[in-house]
């Protein structure tokens, strides 16, 4: 691993600054994902700023809203017993991402940071775009079996790895920041994007931005929701393909409707068009057969992961039908 | 390391003669450092302080014991607990944070140690499968893994303990599924799963106050 500098920052203020005016510094939080990526050679930091300490790790209940802390640990979020009553989709998804270890470790914040687990961006011996800007990708005809179905480009067909990001897609979350500029929101729609033809852009943060909260507005949501998580074993492993669903249903009929997916595209998938067609329905088997049909009518795969188009309709039946059978 | 308190930072590794010139320019370069500039790189917050060392100051608690040491940047907890305080209890299984074989508690929660940097536990208490027996007692979860015969190899064994003694204080080992899935971050290339959770369980079961 290279040396570099390490400072603590004194404040969210004083760690912007210092990020704003050192082009080769970044933030480390739980440190969970960048420890590993500068072992790699992935990530090459001259200086860390470090933001674990600050005071950003409250999670709390203002006018309706529900305002997670950047630093609030994923193993905190998950237990807490507010978001459990009052997000319990979050909580799953929470409790479906990697192991207690990490979880203590990991970060809200950090969370939305992370970078792709593609193994072309993670070894420096093979082409990756999003690594090393122009220099291809190793995915597009190499082994892509955990890769993209919906949104790639011919620069990237690499997938956010977040479980935790799928839940706060459905819930219509909103990212608070601060920066040079002083504070701003972001929709968490807007907050990931695809990889286009600048895959080496996550995210529509901007250099020296600093994460201080995520915001879920108020939702009736408690009772059918479900977070189904696919992997090649049953725990402590990436998706293969995730699904968030959150219902309401009155009397056998689907009033509202939240579905988004993980593990198949360069950001949290929304199923905006799913969700439409799911309300005023019936929630039937056929119903929830149809939706998962529905969704994978544009999807595109790459050779290895052609199963995961026909895994996906299946995943966001067997997704809907758990949850509207929840009492 | 027996019941000695006081311990040699240094006795533990071997100092090389580059370690040695990097020590003695690092001691001649403080001693033309004007005062305020020392007094930034203590605060931790000057960039032209923090550029002009290659080793920071680390104190923390491991095992009861308070240790303070001159560490780089990037070395992580778990290279400061095996190279410079000779805890090879802890062991580096994959060093990416896949196999948890490396697994300690910082301030009673369990982690990672590979892939925390040791500069950011300033201040904190550290135990190591070193510190939980209370002397020639074994620890109840050490005792269980024993009975239930919880290994085969024995090297993910330490972080197995760890994670599992953590693992019961957090109240996620009440049913065999809970223990498997929230033992699920410590991989066992053995295959002693079957006997690990046995072996949780027994100590969940048991209501000893771990």
């Amino acid at each position: 691993m290279i040396n570099f500098q390490y400072t603590k920052a004194p404040s969210a203020a004083a760690a912007v600054t210092a990020m704003t005016k050192d082009k080769s510094a970044m933030f480390i939080a739980g440190g969970t994902n960048l420890v590993d990526l500068i072992k790699k050679g992935v990530t090459n930091p001259q200086k860390l700023i470090g933001i674990a300490h600050l005071d950003l790790n409250k999670i709390e209940k203002k006018n309706n809203r529900i305002f997670i802390g950047a630093m609030a640990l994923n193993s905190d979020v998950a237990d807490d017993e507010m978001i459990n009553k009052e997000l319990p989709l979050l909580a799953m998804a929470l409790k479906a991402g990697a192991s207690q270890q990490i979880r203590n470790m990991a970060t809200v914040g950090g969370n939305l940071m992370q970078r792709t687990r593609c193994p072309y961006f993670n070894s420096i011996d093979m082409p990756c775009n999003k690594r090393e800007p122009g220099s291809g990708c190793g995915a597009l005809k190499g082994y892509n079996r955990m890769h993209a179905i919906f949104g790639a480009s011919d620069k990237c067909i690499a997938v956010h790895p977040s479980d935790m990001c799928v839940a706060l897609a459905a819930l219509d979350a909103t990212v608070h920041l601060t920066g040079a500029k002083g504070k701003r929101q972001i929709k968490f729609s807007q907050f990931h994007r695809l990889p286009g033809d600048l895959p080496q852009q996550d995210n529509t943060l901007v250099k020296g931005e600093l994460i201080t909260s995520v915001e879920v507005p108020e939702n009736n949501f408690t009772k059918n929701v479900h977070y189904l998580k696919v992997r090649d074993r049953s725990s402590y492993a990436f998706a293969l393909v995730s699904v968030a669903v959150a219902l309401i249903i009155d009397d056998g009929m689907i009033k509202d409707a939240r579905l988004a997916m993980g593990g198949v595209a360069h950001k949290p998938w929304r199923l905006n068009d799913t969700e439409n067609f799911l309300k005023g329905k019936n929630a039937s088997e056929t119903v929830f057969r149809e939706a998962g049909e529905l969704s994978v009518k544009n999807a595109k795969s790459y050779g290895y992961n052609n199963f995961k188009i026909k895994l996906s309709a299946n995943s966001i039946a067997d997704a809907l039908k758990t949850a509207a059978a929840k009492s | 390391m027996g019941n000695d308190n006081s311990i040699d930072e240094h006795k533990c590794t071997d100092e090389t003669r580059r370690d040695f010139i990097k020590h003695s320019s690092l001691l001649t370069a403080l001693a033309i450092t004007p005062a305020t500039l020392l007094k930034a790189a203590v605060n931790e917050w000057d960039e032209k302080a923090s550029a002009f060392f290659e080793t920071v100051q680390v104190s923390l608690k491991v095992n009861g014991k308070d240790h303070r040491l001159t560490i780089e940047p990037r070395v992580t907890l778990l290279d400061l607990l095996r190279e410079q305080l000779a805890l090879t209890g802890t062991k580096k299984g994959c060093d990416v944070g896949q196999c948890g074989a490396c697994t300690v508690h910082v301030n009673g929660k369990r982690v990672l140690s590979c892939l925390s940097l040791a500069v950011m536990q300033e201040g904190k208490e550290i135990t190591t499968i070193e510190g939980i027996s209370d002397g020639e007692n074994l620890h109840p979860m050490q005792q269980a893994f024993i009975k239930h015969d919880g290994f085969q190899c024995g090297y993910c064994t330490p972080g197995q303990i760890m994670s599992a003694i953590a693992c019961v204080k957090e109240g996620h080992a009440t049913n065999d599924n809970d223990i498997r899935e929230y033992m699920s971050g410590n991989i066992c290339r053995c295959g002693a799963y079957a006997n690990i959770v046995k072996a949780v369980a027994s100590v969940s079961k048991g209501g000893t106050k771990l």
